[in-house]
C-alpha cells in the first residue's frame, strides 16, 4: 500500500505530492526530498551503460517508531525516471504485505501513463502543479489498494 | 505574428508527444539517439513514414531531410508555391522543437524548401 506518492519535475520541484492523511505530512515531504539525492546519483551513474530505464531501487529502509501506539512501519522508497527526466517517488508501507517487484513496477507504469495523459491535456501548462481529478483518483486507488 | 502562434502550437503538441511516444522505450543515451527517435518514431507516428535522411556536422547542427513531405505533396505540381511553402512548415518546426525540449534538448528549428515536395529541417542545438 502506497503511503506517499510524489511527482517531481526535471528541475527538482514537486509537481504533485500526496501522502496518506494519518501520518505527519512533513515527514513524508522530507523523505521524498532526501530520496531525490539518491535518484540523481543513479541517473548520473547510468551514463553510457545500457541500463533499464526503470530504475527500481530500494531506498533507505528504516522502521519509524511512532509516538502513538501504532505498529512501526517498514517504509521503502522506490524511484522511477522517465525519458523527460520527470521523477516519481513512492513511499510504501510494506510491514503488512511484502509488495513484490512486479506490483511496484505496475504501479509506476500506471503513474507514468496517467502523467502522460495530464501532459497531453492542452489546458495543462508543463511545469504547473498537477490538479487533474483523474490523476487524483488514480493515486487514491493506489493508496488504498491493499489494506 | 501568426507564424509565432502556429509554431507555439506545434511546440505544445511536440511536448505532449515527447512524453507519450517514448513511453515504453529505454532511456536515450545521447543526442544522436534522440534525433534518430525523431526521424523514425515521431515521423512514423505523425506522418506514417520515416524521415529520409539525417545529417550532422557533429557540432550541434542536424539536417533532417524528407523527400516527399506529406503536407507539401498537394502543392508539388509546379514551382508556383515554392516561396510560400516554408510557412506551411512552421507547425512542424514547432513540433520538432517541442519534442526535443521534453527530451531535454533546447534547440532552434528552421525549415527550408529547395524543390517541392522535398524539404529540410535544420536543428541547431543551443548549448547553455
Amino acid at each position: 500500500m502506497a503511503v506517499c506518492v510524489a511527482v517531481i519535475a526535471k528541475e527538482n520541484y514537486p509537481l504533485y505530492i500526496r501522502s496518506s492523511p494519518t501520518e505527519n505530512e512533513l515527514k513524508f515531504h522530507y523523505m521524498v526530498h532526501t530520496s531525490l539525492d539518491v535518484v540523481d546519483e543513479k541517473i548520473s551513474a547510468m551514463g553510457k551503460a545500457l541500463v533499464d530505464q526503470r530504475e527500481l531501487y530500494l531506498g533507505l529502509l528504516y522502521p519509524t517508531e511512532d509516538h502513538k501506539v501504532y505498529p512501526s512501519y517498514l517504509l521503502c522508497r522506490y524511484g522511477y525516471v522517465t525519458n523527460s527526466k520527470v521523477k516519481f517517488v513512492m513511499v510504501v508501507d510494506s510491514s503488512n504485505t511484502a509488495l513484490r517487484d512486479n506490483e511496484i513496477r505496475s504501479m509506476f507504469r500506471k503513474l507514468h501513463s496517467s502523467y502522460t495523459d495530464v501532459m497531453c491535456n492542452p489546458f495543462y501548462n508543463p511545469g504547473d502543479r498537477i490538479q487533474s481529478r483523474a490523476f487524483d483518483s488514480m493515486v487514491t486507488s493506489m493508496m488504498v489498494q491493499v489494506c | 505574428m501568426s507564424l509565432c502562434v502556429l509554431e507555439g502550437m506545434g511546440f505544445r503538441v511536440g511536448q505532449a508527444l515527447g512524453e507519450r511516444l517514448p513511453q515504453e522505450t529505454l532511456a536515450f543515451r545521447e543526442e544522436l539517439d534522440v534525433l534518430k527517435f525523431l526521424c523514425k518514431d515521431l515521423w512514423v507516428a505523425v506522418f506514417q513514414k520515416q524521415m529520409d535522411s539525417l545529417r550532422t556536422n557533429h557540432q550541434g547542427t542536424y539536417v533532417l531531410q524528407d523527400n516527399s513531405f506529406p503536407l507539401l505533396i498537394r502543392m508539388a505540381s509546379g514551382l508556383q508555391y515554392l516561396e510560400e511553402a516554408p510557412k506551411f512548415l512552421t507547425f512542424t518546426c514547432g513540433l520538432l522543437r517541442g519534442t526535443l525540449s521534453t527530451l531535454g534538448i533546447k534547440s532552434l528549428v528552421t525549415a527550408s524548401v529547395a524543390s517541392l515536395p522535398t524539404c529540410k529541417f535544420q536543428v541547431v542545438i543551443q548549448k547553455t
